[in-house]
């Protein structure tokens, strides 16, 4: 039934716009361009309004040169000319061609802030015919924000000219819209009601909470319905979206943290220097940015796919320094490795800043990172997007190379019992550096993944080594799946905190709930089994 | 007779270190305010609460050792019970202000006022009073230590697990001291303090005095440590430090004891930052920074943990070597610190006090092994000349 009405609307515009084009000879727009001489500002607005509304392929020039005060007439009013390119030569507005007749006593044609704004109203009702997309687009968008009635005969026949989707159904909307301010039948504000409905989005709820105010009675219940369902819809989807961007602050936790668990796991010891390590690789890649945009500027799309593995290799190299100059005297005793790490983090600080400064160093984003696309009400950004699947690919990489290398197989068999693993051939202290290196390097892979999307300074380490800390303790070591489980659940659960306590007391609640958590299970969620535990 | 006790029960170390703070406690003010200006032995005005201030450092380093150096929990939230006898304090000036703040309120803090608050939040009721404020400089950090110790060492959790939650729990206490919210002054903090106990803090007789003050009680806290680690709890607490399943299974309340001797740390703690802010005029939550925390450990490591005078010597050392640092090279200051992280763990893992002690105990063993050998082989001597003595009849026969 809507849907008959739709296709009977549809084809009255048809017709309409048909006749209007019918009708648009070049001639009969030059009583309108002529009135543009009017003395009296007021019969100039109506004349633009009438240009705009003949919808002459040509007025977009007329009008733009008016505004730009290229339009001369006679001071007592009368025929409009061009200016031409000397001085006392005119043009004529309409073909452009030299005019020798012209009268001695042009001036140009005078503005004021009313007839600026008829300008620019009748310009963004103009764009709606424009070849180029996005102008359309937008002008669709600015018709939908502000749906005045004077537009609905252009607007009915830009629809019949439009060809992209996205562009028409953003039309029908602000047609739909401005239906339900005039005194259309009740049939056709009820389609029009549907059409909005059907987008379903938070502007459609606004639209539609302000259309129930002056509806007619009988389209009330009808709207009412349609407010229920978006407003159901719309929470489904916020809740889709907190769980995204909860995925997302979750993956950038898990890349932080699962260097972090494994050092921990396997070593027993707490590297406080993990967040220089992320600061590190968020470096590398701005060095990397800046040699490639230096020495092949076309690869600068591709800088990411050499900071990856540089970040890891240069990272991984200095914790396998960390780890034979200092770490290794210190085994046995955590705590003072983590007073040993933290002056190390002191003194990376402090070297980054005595290099690069102590500011921001940007970082750009790749073509293919940047923008953003929607499905149904979820805005997903490429960046975010392609972090989690980048930290899920290390988590997957990660997770093979424990389970199946050799090298792997020993770290695992070092982390339940040392001493077993020791008197079985493994050298332990190989592992151990080993381990140091690859946690080091995973935390620079993690620091590639924060320059695109965090500020790139001395300090970027120190604001994620405390969160990596909790997913670490409250996930449990020496398990990988103890650290994503972790780590989702602490992202995803502070975007679901964040709308309600906010953002600071939101955290805040995190890590009271961890320090409780903590008291319940003291090993963390996978906690390990065995004799491990009480070493 | 008092002085008697305290050499008896403590040792002769402590109490001389006792002595030369009190001594400091009456000479640095009496050089400050009556050795006239030109005079060599006079302190200058801005040295006095600097100097405060490191002994304050030196309180807190102490408050740390105690359940760092006597019973193995590395606290990295220390800065916390530090902070919250600050902000107790700090509470408590705030309230003298009355309708001399800026915007002359007389029961409201200026920040309140600029925050368009209404009435006095209840948690400031009672500060304008300075017993109930030198309560609260003890009740608060004291009843959050025993809060989380009570959860904490109750579920047996230890080692680097505890000092990450504490750790947290200075980062929570940081984030939360930053909302305006909690009235607390938020980012600013507490500041622009006029008088305390009528004095105003600005003059040169109030900040001897609260020097002095700083000083006793630094001795006091270090009597009472001396007086706790010489106990026979002491002794278990050390026995806990080294081997805490054994000393559980011994039939010691293990979590009991380290719940008590933290909740005593966290109101020492709490008193080093009451007496704290007075002299530096300003309390803000980057007091509670987990990095602020860190460094009272590195101060108490350098020291020697595990002694009562390191942490003190320690936390005068390094504040010192920061004061001078930060002045001379400012940019090399962090790159020192983070090597005096390093460089004590690796070489200096019982501190200066702890290194120095040993030395001399080993030479004192080495003398005591001398001595021993020396009276062998006299004796030995000895037995040679009394044989030669039996012998020699004999051989004369």
């Amino acid at each position: 039934m809507y849907r008959a009405i739709q296709t009977f609307l549809v084809a009255l515009c048809l017709l309409i716009s048909c006749l209007a084009t019918g009708l648009r000879a070049e001639e009969n727009i030059r009583p309108l361009v002529d009135a543009l001489g009017a003395t009296a500002f007021p019969q100039k607005i109506e004349a633009v309004k009438a240009l705009a509304a003949s919808g002459d392929p040509k007025v977009g020039d007329i009008l733009k040169n008016l505004s730009d005060g290229k339009l001369y007439a006679p001071k007592t009013g009368g025929a409009v000319y061009l200016e031409g390119s000397a001085d006392g030569t005119y043009l004529d507005v309409l073909t452009g061609a030299a005019v020798s007749d012209a009268p001695g006593n042009l001036a140009k044609i005078r503005l004021n802030n009313g007839l600026r704004g008829a300008i620019g109203t009748a310009l963004s009702q103009l764009t709606l015919l424009s070849p180029d997309r996005s102008a359309r687009l937008a002008a669709a968008q600015d018709l939908l924000k502000d749906a005045n009635p004077d537009n609905l005969t252009l607007l009915n026949s830009a629809l019949v000219e439009e060809k992209d989707a996205e562009i028409k159904s953003t039309m029908e909307a602000a047609r739909a819209v401005i239906l339900l301010k005039t005194d259309a039948t009740a049939e056709d504000k009820k389609a029009a009601i549907d059409t909005i409905a059907a987008r379903g989005n938070r502007d459609a709820l606004t639209i539609l909470t302000a259309a129930m105010a002056n509806a007619p009675d009988d389209l009330k219940p009808v709207i009412q319905t349609h407010v229920n369902a978006i407003e159901r819809s719309l929470a489904v989807w916020d809740i889709a979206q907190n769980v995204w961007y909860g995925l997302s602050l979750g993956s950038v936790l898990l890349l932080a943290a699962i260097g972090l668990a494994i050092t921990f796991g396997v070593m027993g010891i707490i590297n406080m220097a993990h967040g220089e390590m992320v600061m590190l690789g968020a470096y590398t890649t701005y060095v990397v940015q800046q040699t490639i945009a230096a020495v092949a500027p076309g690869m600068a799309d591709f800088s990411l796919a050499f900071a990856v593995p540089a970040a890891f290799l240069f990272t991984g190299l200095v914790g396998v320094g960390i780890e034979r100059s200092v770490i290794r005297w210190l085994y046995g005793r955590p705590l003072e490795t983590l007073l040993a790490t933290w002056g190390i983090s002191l003194i990376l600080q402090q070297a980054i800043r005595t290099i690069f400064g102590p500011t921001n160093r940007q970082v750009d984003n790749p073509s293919w990172m940047s923008g953003a696309f929607e499905i149904g009400g979820l805005a997903i950004t490429y960046n975010r997007m392609w972090i989690i699947v980048f930290s899920l690919g290390v988590f997957v990489a990660l997770l093979l190379l424990l389970k199946r290398s050799k090298f792997g197989l020993q770290m695992r068999a070092v982390t339940q019992n040392r001493r077993m693993a020791s008197s079985m051939g493994i050298r332990t202290p190989w592992v151990d550096a080993l381990t140091f290196g690859l946690g080091s390097g995973i935390a620079g892979m993690a620091g590639v993944a924060l320059s695109q999307i965090d500020n790139v300074s001395p300090n970027l380490g120190q604001n994620y080594i405390i969160d990596s800390f909790m997913v670490v303790v409250f996930g449990g070591v020496g398990n990988l799946w103890g650290t994503l489980v972790g780590a989702l659940t602490l992202g995803i659960a502070n975007k679901f905190l964040e709308p309600y306590a906010g953002a600071v007391l939101g955290k805040i609640l995190i890590l009271i709930f961890i320090i409780l958590f903590i008291q319940r299970r003291p090993r963390g969620l996978f906690a390990l089994k065995g004799r491990a535990v009480e070493q | 007779m008092i002085t008697q006790m305290l050499f008896s029960q403590h040792e002769k170390k402590t109490v001389w270190a006792v002595c030369l703070i009190l001594l400091a406690a009456i000479l640095v003010p009496l050089a400050n305010l009556l050795i006239p200006e030109d005079s060599v032995f006079h302190v200058p005005g801005y040295l006095v609460p600097l100097l405060g201030k490191y002994l304050c450092y030196a309180l807190l380093a102490l408050a740390l050792d105690l359940v760092w150096g006597y019973c193995g929990i590395l606290s990295l939230g220390h800065g916390a019970f530090f902070a919250l006898g600050g902000y107790a304090m700090g509470m408590y000036l705030m309230r003298q202000i009355g309708d001399r703040g800026v915007y002359a309120n007389p029961l409201l803090p200026d920040f309140m006022v600029f925050l368009n608050w209404q009435e006095l939040p209840w948690y400031w009721y009672g500060f304008n009073h300075f017993a109930f404020a030198a309560l609260m400089v003890l009740l608060v950090p004291g009843l959050l230590a025993f809060g989380f110790g009570w959860f904490a060492f109750r579920s047996r959790v230890t080692g680097v697990y505890l000092s990450i939650i504490t750790q947290a729990m200075t980062y929570a206490l940081l984030l939360a001291f930053f909302r305006n919210e909690m009235g607390f002054g938020g980012n600013n903090g507490l500041t622009d303090f006029k008088e305390i106990l009528g004095f105003n803090v600005q003059a040169g007789g109030t900040r001897a005095a609260l020097f002095a003050a700083t000083a006793i009680a630094l001795a006091l806290a270090l009597v009472l440590s001396s007086a706790i680690v010489r106990s026979k709890y002491g002794k278990v607490l050390v026995g806990v430090r080294d081997a805490e399943s054994r000393t559980r299974f011994l039939g010691y309340r293990v979590e009991n004891m380290k719940l008590f001797i933290f909740t005593v740390s966290a109101m020492m703690a709490g008193v080093a930052g009451a007496l704290y802010v007075p002299q530096v005029g300003i309390i803000n939550p980057g007091e509670f920074a987990p990095a602020n925390s860190i460094e009272v450990v590195i101060w108490t490591a350098v020291g020697g943990r595990g002694t009562l005078i390191g942490p003190i010597i320690g936390a005068i050392l390094v504040n010192f070597g920061k004061s001078v640092f930060t002045a001379a090279f400012p940019e090399f200051w962090l790159f020192a610190l983070g090597a005096l992280f390093v460089a004590t763990t690796l070489f200096l893992p019982k501190g200066v006090v702890g290194t120095v002690q040993q030395f001399l105990a080993r030479r004192k063993e080495q003398k005591q092994a001398d001595a021993a050998e020396k009276v062998y082989q006299d004796k030995a001597a000895a037995r040679a000349e009394s044989r030669l003595a039996t012998l020699e009849p004999l051989a004369a026969e």
